[in-house]
């Protein structure tokens, strides 16, 4: 203990409340970003050799050259069924094989048959399915257009920025060139036995001004273009004391990118898990709306476009595009390739109650009945690092924690639940039965030497299973069974922190690249990690009852997928009012890629909250998906009750608002886990054409019938809510005053304020019987909220089943019906 | 409210079953019997509205202070009454009716959710019998021993007053003996610093006789080194065999320069010789130990002369101070007595003083209304937790330390009382303790309950860095009510 707190010190001190940027590299730091950003956009070296054009029948392939090192390369296209078309580029004869991402996709996605339109010494036109849309393949220089009648929507390598560094062998490097087979940053060098990998593709999207995705960044809901600073990165690491507004990677990453404009919406999957950086930039950037307006007036306007380049260290070229044209389609594709979003158990879409730690046994008793007392309902407690005997996970505090039945018992009594974190680094320790397992069965990652690989984390020297080997996962799941993993019961979940993997004395904080996961680098599966072991984790909770019950686990760093495991929440926040506000465009940018089920820690995890700011805090995060306050272990208590009774009526009356609306809640994710359709939504997404909506993101949607601007400014006295749709009406949910649609809307606020409205044409389920826990509702009687529209027309739907058991898909037990209130009478009908 | 006719709403689902009939509606207490009267239309509470008798407790909210639904859960604001016989009447919030879970012991809240309830309100009721039982006997006990602390205190702190009223008279005498014996020291010191004057003198003037002499010799002895033929002169070509005497420092002793030595004579014999030592005594290499001198002059040299030690002039020969003789010591004892005298006499002044303050600091404390915890001061307390040893002085700090070895950290040291207004003695606060990491300095809240010891019961750390003790002591026991502690008198039947 010592000694960790003195590396503490070391590591942390001198960063108070700040991020030390120093510990994180830039473009400039990362050498094969540096490599490629160097290339400037220009005449591609590569050609598409056409005579070797094969076309099975929903596979083309073709060589492309580059002439500058004569090195061939693979290229495959393929129509994927809903308006997909998926390119594949790698090295036509490898050294030795390069990392393609497995256990991402659900299935090899099905195709559709191509077919060639024409073909000349210059390229060859494609049919993509039954559209009138076209794939064309120049050969000299190579590129690929998607068009669709006379309009490209796409170009692939249009800015000559395809760069493929072929795997090579060290003597034959004609020079030296720095940072090609060694790098070293900080004090960390890594031995690069495979040499330069790195791959690059650039992306045009002509008439696109807006683009949006690619978390996790604290930044704003529209990506910013990235000239003359640093690309976006996307590499999951644990930053102490994030920065808001830029582009530095964060504890996950998942490379979709959304594209839309008023007629359509596109999406651009790179399947990569390596490291990876996103440039953007765009010939509107810059230009201010009057500039704009000219143009248009003068005709004289280029039409804008939006330029996007990948530059990812190691791996192949994967890129999935995805043509919309709604967004409800592009959700739906996405979630063809990845999956949807895990149906949760309702519980879990309640309040959760955490922090770092709470203390004992005794502790968690008397929260429990500080909530009972006070009146406030919640369904999860939550327990950190603190309760495990000595950072070994699955183990209990012998003192602190000595009778974990009993109190899960006492939880369960009151049909609440908890969540106990079990982080990914295993403790050293030959008399810890994990780390003893797992070493016996050489699970463990290896260094570059082939030795386990070691780390400082939490409990000191730690061990990193390799979760991606199969077998280690399997072994993990069977580690949640109630025989194994002491002191569990069904009523106690997972939370997987840590994951990114975070590796104190790593370079940035995360593992080495060259640390072996048979024989693969790390450096190829880093931003899967975490995937892996939330899936590992949420598969042994599913087991543990025999396939029965539905998982929930909450994980910090994820990737493309993850939406299948279970929760994300944004990392280590701070109790800041511009930490309440990214809140908001860090969970819509995840929505709009698959991940529904995101929070923030509600009062910020760093310092302490003023008790306006948690009072806000509770307000935005009951009307966020996954409601969860969480306090670092330094700061004061927080506990809803302890900022006096008006306060603690503030709070109760926020959570009472998430209560009743949970039926709303459940049918929405119950509708993403259908659909891919997010739960949490950015306006556009409902009102596509609506330019107005584009940039909004101190609002949002919840489904399409809630629209919620939070109160997240100090001492505010009124916001401005946009409220979109022309000829809609929307209703205030507190006062059910009627507004117009398409107006900025003043609203006066006082420090109860919650605007909330509900769109004209809607029925919204709730239970306003707002008991102590989700599940002391099970059986009380639903409220229909009938918001009429302008025609006196409103439909909705309502979905019930058990709340926790998989019953829903394997028996079919559930009611799921759609409501229709016309000609002043209400209807239900059944849905499947 | 126009916008009703938009926004309807609805009970989808589900009716619960019908109350089963009792003497007053479910869920209403004997005091309020009379406001629900089934032959009568019912009146909401708050008077907002009257509503058919049959729509209470219909499992549907119509009253907006949710009066008409006392016995369901279909108000948000309502509250259950549970009568609890043999144990006390309580309220609880209506969202807790059939909800799965046993609030009342009576088991009256789960009507009719299929819930498992016992009737604990019998053993609840005697368990809570015993237990203020038991708390009046503490009590009782507690005040009894209070009391005595009380006496005790007053006792103590009378004494402790009269006690620095003595003192102060003591310590007015012992101000004028220090004078007195300062006075004497000074006078017996005079003396004795000019007898030791003295006598440092006639050594010193001793001394100096003693070096001319060896001068003297030690010319003699030279003369008789350069005078190389013995013809009882020193010539200017047996000084120039000394080139170390060369003034100019160029080398050499050249004639010219051993004549100017000379005093400008050829030669001289011992007397004369007397003039010419003082000019070259400095210098001189006595012939006796040249070779050595030269062996390491080259070892200097070869060693970049790092540490070449300066032959100082050794006072070997110069004796040790003589003893003083009989009369200076008699001066020097009797002053030395005197300087002991004084000094023990202002040491005694410095301790009443110490101890004076000590008692009028003790004095100045807020021991209670009536110095019950008096007793308190001066004392420790120690809790042995699992991990930790934690130690409560009152009145001074609170620390902690690890059980098995480690150094203490102070929990904050002794700030002041800070219960509630009508009673501040029931909390103590200990602050500015040890800074933690990015956090506050600890600091302590020492809970204080009564009991028949004085003993710390608990220690937690409910918040970062704030620690919780809860200590028991006779000092804050309350005198018993006179009236008999019967929960009876409350039983609603």
């Amino acid at each position: 203990m010592g000694l960790l707190s003195v590396f503490f010190v070391c590591l942390f001190f001198s960063s108070a409340f700040a991020v030390d940027r120093g510990n994180f590299k830039t473009c400039d730091q990362s050498a094969f970003c540096k490599r490629q950003r160097a290339f400037k956009p220009g005449q591609s070296p590569y050609r598409a050799l056409l005579e070797t054009l094969e076309l099975s029948d929903s596979r083309l392939t073709l060589q492309l050259i580059n002439d500058n090192n004569k090195v061939h390369l693979l290229l495959e296209l393929y129509r994927l069924q809903g308006n997909m078309t998926r390119v594949k580029i790698n090295e036509l004869k490898p050294l030795k094989p390069r990392f393609e991402v497995p256990d991402v996709l659900i299935a090899e996605p099905p195709t559709e048959p191509l077919s060639v339109l024409s073909k000349d010494d210059n390229g060859v036109v494609l049919s993509l399915g039954a559209e009138s849309q076209r794939l064309i393949v120049s050969a000299r220089p190579f590129r690929l257009d998607i068009m669709e009648g006379p309009e490209v929507l796409l170009s692939l390598n249009s800015r000559g920025l395809l760069a493929f560094e072929h795997l090579r062998l060290r003597k034959d490097t004609n020079k030296e060139e720095d940072g090609l087979w060694e790098e070293t940053f900080k004090s960390h060098t890594d031995t690069k036995p495979n040499g330069p990998t790195s791959i690059s593709l650039d992306f045009s999207l002509p008439g696109v001004e807006h683009v949006y995705g690619i978390p996790e960044h604290a930044d704003d809901l529209k990506l910013k273009t990235t000239d003359g600073g640093d690309p976006y990165r996307l590499y999951n690491l644990d930053v102490f004391q994030y920065e808001l507004y830029n582009p530095m990677a964060l504890y996950g990453s998942i490379p979709v990118m959304l594209a839309h404009n008023t007629q359509r919406t596109m999406g651009i999957f790179w399947l990569n898990a390596a490291e990876t950086w996103v440039d953007i930039s765009s010939n509107t950037a810059g230009k201010t709306v009057f500039g704009k307006m000219l143009d248009f007036v003068q005709g004289s306007s280029e039409k804008p476009q939006t330029d996007v380049r990948w530059i990812s260290e190691s791996g192949i070229i994967d890129v999935f595009i995805m043509l919309g044209p709604k967004p409800s389609d592009v959700f739906s594709q996405y979630a063809s390739l990845t999956g949807t979003q895990s149906f949760p158990p309702l519980a879990s879409l309640g309040y959760h109650q955490c922090r770092w730690n709470y203390n004992d046994q005794e502790d968690v008793k008397s929260v429990d009945q500080g909530f009972d007392q006070h009146d406030i309902p919640y369904d999860f407690i939550w327990l950190d690092i603190e309760h495990a005997d000595g950072k070994r996970y699955f183990t209990w505090d012998p003192h602190k924690f000595s009778q974990p039945k009993e109190m899960l018992q006492g939880l369960m009594d009151k049909k609440r639940k908890m969540v106990a974190i079990v982080d990914p680094h295993i403790k050293v320790d030959s008399g810890y039965k994990i780390h003893n397992e797992i070493t016996s069965k050489d699970f463990y990652v290896k260094n570059k030497d082939g030795g386990n690989y070691e780390g400082w984390c939490w409990p000191g020297n730690s061990g990193y299973p390799d979760f991606t080997n199969p077998e280690m996962r399997a072994w993990w799941a069977s580690m949640f069974a109630y025989d194994q993993y002491e002191g569990s019961m069904e009523n106690l979940f997972t939370w997987n922190d840590m994951n990114e993997p975070s590796v104190f004395n790593g370079p940035e904080v995360t593992m080495h690249k060259d640390a072996l996961h048979g024989k693969w680098e790390h450096r190829d599966i880093h931003n899967m990690y975490g995937l892996y072991v939330q899936m590992a984790t949420a598969e042994g909770q599913i087991q543990r009852s025999g396939g029965a019950e539905r998982p929930f686990v909450l994980t910090r760093a994820f990737f493309a997928g993850s939406q299948r495991f279970g929760a994300v929440w944004t990392g280590d926040n701070a109790a800041e009012w511009d930490h309440l506000k990214i809140s908001i465009p860090m969970c819509l940018s995840l929505g709009l890629v698959g991940v529904s089920f995101c929070g923030a820690d509600v009062g910020g995890f760093f310092k302490n909250p003023s008790t306006e700011l948690l009072v806000r805090w509770y307000q935005t995060g009951a009307y966020q998906p996954f409601f969860r306050a969480h306090a670092h272990l330094d700061t004061t208590r927080r506990e809803p009750w302890l900022f006096g009774p008006e306060n603690t009526a503030l709070i109760r009356e926020a959570v009472r608002q998430r209560y009743a609306l949970l039926p709303y809640w459940y049918q929405l994710f119950f509708q993403a886990y259908r659909t891919g359709m997010p739960v949490m939504r950015p306006l556009w997404v409902d009102y596509p054409k609506d330019t107005a909506t584009f940039t909004i993101d101190d609002e949002f949607l919840i489904g399409s019938d809630l629209l919620v601007h939070p109160v997240t400014e100090e001492g505010s006295r009124g916001v401005t809510a946009y409220l979109p749709g022309a000829g809609e009406v929307w209703y205030d949910v507190h006062t059910f005053q009627k507004h117009n649609g398409a107006q900025n809307l003043y609203i006066p606020v006082t420090l109860s304020s919650i605007p909330v409205f509900q769109r004209g044409g809607s029925i919204i389920p709730r239970k306003d019987r707002v008991r102590r826990s989700s599940a002391c509702m099970e059986n009380d009687p639903y409220t229909l909220y009938v918001a009429l529209s302008p025609k006196k027309f409103a439909e909705g739907k309502l979905y019930i089943d058990d709340g926790h058991s998989f019953n829903y898909d394997t028996k079919k037990e559930f009611i799921h019906r759609s409501l229709t209130f016309a000609n002043n009478a209400l209807t239900s009908r059944y849905l499947y | 409210m126009t916008c009703l006719h938009l926004l309807l709403t609805l009970v989808f689902a589900v009716s619960l079953g019908t109350p089963v009939e009792i003497q007053r509606p479910r869920g209403v207490p004997l005091t309020k019997k009379q406001f629900y009267e089934e032959s009568k239309p019912f009146t909401c509470l708050d008077g907002s509205r009257t509503i058919p008798f049959d729509r209470v407790n219909d499992d549907y909210c119509d009253c907006k202070d949710g009066s008409d639904e006392p016995g369901t859960a279909a108000c948000p604001n309502g509250s259950f009454h549970c009568t609890n016989a043999g144990y006390r009447p309580m309220f609880i919030p209506s969202s807790r009716i059939n909800d799965g879970i046993c609030d009342c012991c009576d088991t009256t809240d789960e009507y009719n959710s299929g819930a498992k309830c016992e009737n604990t309100c019998k053993e609840l009721g005697r368990k809570e019998r015993e237990v203020l039982q038991k708390m009046a006997e503490i009590t009782k006990e507690g005040f009894l021993l209070k009391q005595q602390l009380i006496e005790e205190a007053k006792k103590g702190q009378q004494e402790k007053q009269s006690k620095v009223t003595d003192m102060q008279e003591n310590k007015k005498q012992l101000d004028e003996k220090v004078e007195a014996l300062r006075t004497v020291k000074e006078t017996a010191e005079q003396p004795e610093k000019e007898a030791k004057e003295r006598h440092l003198k006639a050594w010193e003037e001793q001394k100096a006789a003693i070096r001319l002499e060896k001068d003297k010799a030690k010319m003699a002895e030279t003369f008789l080194e350069l005078d190389d033929n013995e013809d009882g002169f020193v010539s200017v070509s047996e000084l120039q065999s000394h080139a170390e005497l060369d003034p100019d420092a160029d080398g050499t002793l050249t004639e010219i320069e051993a004549q100017g030595l000379m005093g400008g004579a050829e030669q001289v014999d011992t007397s004369t010789f007397e003039s010419v030592w003082p000019k070259i005594k400095d210098k001189y290499h006595s012939e006796v130990s040249r070779e050595e001198a030269d062996i390491s002059l080259c070892l200097c040299v070869v060693q970049a002369q790092p540490t070449i030690k300066t032959p100082e002039k050794t006072h070997e020969d110069e004796e040790a101070m003589p003893p003083y003789d009989a009369d200076t010591q008699a001066l020097i004892d009797a002053a030395q007595k005197a300087r002991d005298d004084f000094e023990e006499a202002e040491k005694a002044l410095r301790e009443m003083d110490d101890q004076i303050r000590n008692i009028e600091k003790e004095l100045s404390f807020d021991f209670g209304p009536d110095a019950e915890f008096t007793y308190l001061y001066s004392q420790c307390y120690e809790l042995t937790t699992s991990e930790y040893i934690y130690r409560l002085c009152p009145f001074n700090r609170v620390s902690q330390k690890p059980k098995y070895g480690g150094s203490e950290t102070n929990l904050g040291t002794w700030g002041s009382w800070s219960g509630p207004e009508n009673n501040k003695y029931l909390l103590m606060k200990y602050e500015q303790g040890t800074g933690c990491w990015q956090g506050p300095n600890r600091s302590t809240t020492v809970k204080l309950t009564c009991g028949k010891e004085t003993v710390v019961t608990s220690t937690s750390e409910p918040s970062r860095c704030e620690y919780l003790m809860e200590f028991t002591t006779p000092a804050v026991c309350q005198e018993p009510a006179n009236i008999d502690p019967s929960p009876h008198d409350h039983v609603e039947l």
